[in-house]
């Protein structure tokens, strides 16, 4: 199994220079919303590693809200982000892209401030100390990689053709002769190398050693400080509901013009790209809690959550949360399918104490009870927020152009049912139902 | 708990209560203010109907609502007008990025329709008649008046043909509708009930009352302080000291739906070999219930709140065909209501429950992928126009051609939650509850999605194993014009007529 990872460089943007950057990343785009793959600056398609990319100009449009709080605003340079999820190991994937892009990353870095910089002297080195480590990541599958999933979706599409052949054929009652008939249809197709299935890599054995650490390292810790736990959690409790009553609720509409410039790039793939950016609530309660919250989001998505579904919802194939600014404001970023209306309303219908855990340490999130309680059901509060923050994506690339969640895991059912013998007739009908 | 004689039905349109379906005779009309102290002093007088019961079934009915502009042209001032929501105020053609999310791209983009494709030029207001048969034009004639001609310039009749029960392709339409709760007798509180229930809290389709998230959706309130002809409006029931424009006032999506009748029989014919049993399937699999109406499921064994436990039409949910083998996923009731409840179903007692909200637990990858329909419902209110062309004549080679179709009306409190979300992520998605490369069968463009993969087929599961699949769909139904109105309250409509010429709001 090859594991995937992240990445996300920021760099702030020299003064002066947002437009200019601005245009140089438009050109590298196909049509608007969506990124040429073989864009001369950065030829996303050729990265056979990389399953999602976007460059975001990260600025604090709602930087005023805190203001509500009585906390002035800190100035904000704005800032280019380059974030990214790919097969296998970080700093090799970095490389690579240094290698065979360099003179466009350099390029488009070249917009920011610090670059190039004295200490770290190559592309890699200056993209590695600008990396930001998410405080939390969700992976919709963990180990399917971008090849994979061209080789899955390449099978379901050739058995499917051949399936209506053959059914037109021998009809579709005999279901054990339509399995043979498909089995030795993918044989001859695999010998005529028109299909590929590559067998699942090792899984690296130090990430195998990391991950099983972590799985049982932070339970650990956290059983070790329950005591700590019990105790505190009167405390928290009484002042976690002082905050929650008095912590002003901001209900603005964003602008039409914010709206209608965010959705002008959005629905031109069945998967869509999602950044929100704002400040943390202030005081030493809000960011401890957030940061808890965190480290928990991280845990249950890294060791539950890592196979198709992330509570109820099914439609979220990368997401990240990040602290930014010395902890004082928080990013997220999303590739989900459908929709945004369609994506709101599913995460506050199937898991609004969910949304309500990740985001209502922010500043603007409408006023939750207990955490879990209330915010994402104030609807309209929540859904006016969510857009004030968020930004658009300058550059917004997808390895698999059209494929949801739901079909990237319906083609690795697909694949599994070849390889598998089903039990009885039952088991090959409903792989059959689903080619 | 409140009576239904509680509930102040006198300010409602009776649009809103009543389908009007006794009184078949229809005229829409499609208006642009000419005058606007004429149409304030017409509108003063006009009979518009309340949704009060009557002792006796009225013989006519009007009804009335206004876009955004035509508000602006009555005088309305701009910070009502910015108390709307977006879409209205935007318009259904007027941002590019609405129309593809609507499918209002290819034959059905805007720049093709014969009404309200040209944002700059929505009508200013639509009016509803109904009479009994035989009786709309001295309807019309009353409605009018002497101050009509003057007041209003007549943009475009819309066609109606009253042609009983059935939509244009010959199924019985307008079967399942919400049941709107007047008496707000059911919880909204997703921990009191998990399952699909047709009962409607009022605030998803009467603006000023809490919608099925127990909150008031945003709508233009105003300080009596700075507008003294406010102060006969209702008080906004979640903040008193303003007065409600929107109270007992709805939203009218209306979209002029062409239906290619002929076309679609014969595409069926085809597609089943001439056989006429299996082109009566086909048909019915696409639609999701027979030409009469029937279900294609048996009914549920269970009450399902607010449906007659005797209708046979309606009495039934897609629990006991989770494969989509009777009524296929992409079947356009399915899609138009999932019939959905919160949860997933089989939910049995708090650890389930825990277990079910968690994300575990499914049976099938594909069971909880479209959940909680009671946020995405839509009262329908839509007319038929054309002759009326039985399927056995529409396979004919000599089927009559002639304009065919539905004017869709539907009342909602949230066009972007109810009609567009519907309208997007059921029926025009290829990808709704997991289906493979197909749209809603009936009201689908084909476009191709951008990277080319095809999106005109439609399958059908079979218990055998392999779909059934129907492929090159045509497309059957093109948009031919469209707007979003907002249908006030009659203590709205007194405001309006009240407003003198040159209305500022005084704080600004």
């Amino acid at each position: 199994m090859t594991p995937q990872s992240n990445f996300m460089i920021v760099a702030t943007v020299h003064d002066g220079q947002l437009d200019e950057l601005r245009a140089v990343l438009a050109g590298m785009n196909k049509s608007i919303g969506l990124a040429d793959p073989n864009n001369p600056l950065l030829p996303f398609g050729r990265f056979d590693r990389l399953h999602f990319a976007r460059f975001t100009i990260i600025e604090a449009r709602t930087a005023n809200e805190i203001a509500a709080f009585d906390v002035s605003p800190r100035p904000w340079q704005p800032a280019l982000a380059f974030i990214g999820d790919c097969d296998g190991d970080r700093d090799s994937f970095l490389a690579e892209l240094a290698e065979h892009a360099g003179a466009g990353l350099e390029r488009i870095f070249s917009f920011c401030v610090g670059f190039p910089d004295a200490n770290s002297n190559t592309l890699l080195q200056w993209m590695k100390t600008h990396h930001i480590e998410p405080a939390a990541n969700y992976i919709n599958w963990l180990g399917r990689t971008v090849r994979q999933v061209h080789e899955e979706a390449a099978l379901h599409n050739s058995l499917s053709a051949y399936l209506q052949e053959i059914v037109d054929e021998v009809g579709r009652e005999n279901t054990r002769v339509l399995r043979q008939k498909l089995l030795s249809h993918v044989e001859l197709e695999k010998q005529a190398g028109r299909l590929t299935l590559t067998p699942p890599a090792r899984t690296p054995c130090r990430w195998q050693i990391k991950n099983g650490l972590h799985k049982i390292g932070i339970p650990l810790i956290l059983a070790l400080l329950s005591p700590l736990f019990l105790i505190a959690a009167p405390f928290f409790a009484v002042r976690l509901r002082m905050l929650e009553r008095s912590d002003p609720e901001l209900f603005i509409r964003p602008t039409r013009e914010h709206i209608q410039a965010l959705s002008a790039l959005e629905d031109w793939d069945v998967t869509n790209q999602f950044n929100v950016f704002g400040d943390v609530k202030p005081g030493l309660f809000r960011l401890l809690t957030f940061k808890f919250l965190m480290l928990l989001t991280d845990y249950v998505a890294r060791h539950i959550y890592n196979h198709g579904f992330l509570t109820r919802i099914r439609t979220i194939h990368f997401a990240r949360w990040v602290f930014m600014d010395d902890n004082r404001r928080a990013f997220f970023a999303s590739n989900y399918d459908g929709s945004h209306e369609s994506y709101m309303d599913d995460f506050i219908n199937k898991a609004g104490w969910g949304l309500n855990i990740a985001f209502s340490n922010a500043v603007g999130y409408p006023t939750t009870r207990w955490l879990i309680k209330g915010g994402a059901e104030r609807e309209q509060q929540f859904k006016a927020t969510q857009r004030r923050h968020q930004l658009p994506s300058e550059v917004w690339y997808k390895a698999y152009p059209d494929l949801t969640a739901t079909d990237l895991a319906r083609n690795s059912r697909i694949r599994k049912g070849l390889e598998i013998r089903q039990a009885n007739d039952e088991e090959i009908r409903a792989w059959l139902s689903e080619i | 708990m409140k009576n239904s004689s509680d509930f102040n039905f006198g300010d409602l349109q009776a649009l809103l209560r009543f389908g009007h379906k006794k009184l078949p005779d229809t005229c829409f009309l499609l208006l642009n203010v000419q005058d606007a102290d004429a149409a304030k002093q017409w509108l003063s007088s006009a009979p518009v109907s309340s949704a009060l019961p009557a002792e006796h079934m009225p013989d006519t009915a009007l009804q009335i609502a206004f876009s955004a502009e035509g508000l602006r042209a009555l005088g309305i001032t701009e910070s009502v007008i910015q108390g709307f929501s977006d879409e209205f105020i935007i318009g259904m053609s007027g941002d590019e990025s609405r129309s593809r999310r609507l499918g209002d791209i290819g034959a059905n983009a805007p720049e093709y329709w014969t009404w309200g494709g040209d944002a700059g030029q929505v009508p200013h207001a639509l009016l509803l008649l109904y009479a009994a048969k035989n009786g709309i034009k001295a309807w019309r004639k009353t409605v009018e008046g002497k101050l009509f001609n003057s007041a209003f310039q007549l943009m475009r009749q819309l066609p109606t043909l009253d042609i009983g029960e059935t939509e244009p392709f010959g199924f019985v339409d307008g079967i399942s509708q919400p049941n709107i709760d007047w008496q707000c007798r059911q919880s909204t509180d997703p921990h009191d009930r998990d399952r699909y229930s047709n009962l409607l809290a009022m605030g998803e389709v009467v603006l000023g009352y809490p919608n099925e998230y127990r909150q008031y959706t945003a709508r233009p309130l105003i300080d009596p302080k700075t507008d003294r002809f406010a102060a006969d409006l209702p008080n906004a029931e979640d903040q008193p000291a303003l007065k409600d424009f929107g109270r007992n006032g709805s939203y009218l999506v209306l979209r002029q739906l062409d239906q290619d009748v002929p076309g679609f029989w014969k595409f069926l014919d085809q597609a089943a070999g001439s056989d006429s049993v299996k082109r009566d399937q086909l048909a019915a699999a696409m639609v999701g219930r027979q030409r009469d109406g029937s279900p294609l499921l048996p009914l549920a064994e269970e009450d399902i709140p607010g449906i007659p436990s005797d209708d046979k039409f309606n009495r039934f949910n897609y629990i006991a065909d989770p494969g989509g083998n009777r009524c296929p996923f992409g079947a356009h009731i399915r899609r138009a209501n999932p019939r959905t409840g919160d949860l997933p179903p089989g939910v049995t007692g708090f650890v389930c429950r825990l277990i079910k909200t968690l994300g575990f637990g499914s049976k099938r990858p594909d069971e909880d992928l479209v959940a909680s329909s009671r946020f995405h419902r839509l009262l329908r209110r839509g007319k038929a126009y054309g002759p009326v062309l039985t399927p056995e004549n529409a396979i004919k080679a000599n089927a009559t051609v002639a304009e065919r179709g539905l004017q869709f009306i539907c009342l909602v409190a949230n066009i972007n939650r109810q009609f567009e979300f519907v309208q997007n992520a059921w029926a025009m998605s290829s990808k709704f509850g997991g289906v493979q490369q197909e749209r809603d069968p009936l009201l689908g463009h084909r476009q191709p999605l951008k990277s080319g993969i095809d999106t005109d087929q439609f399958h059908r599961p079979d218990p055998d194993g392999p779909m059934q699949k129907t492929c090159h769909l045509p497309q059957f139904v093109t948009v031919r014009g469209g707007a979003y109105f907002f249908m006030p309250g009659l203590s709205a409509l007194k405001y309006i007529a009240s407003l003198p010429n040159n209305h500022k709001d005084d704080s600004l």
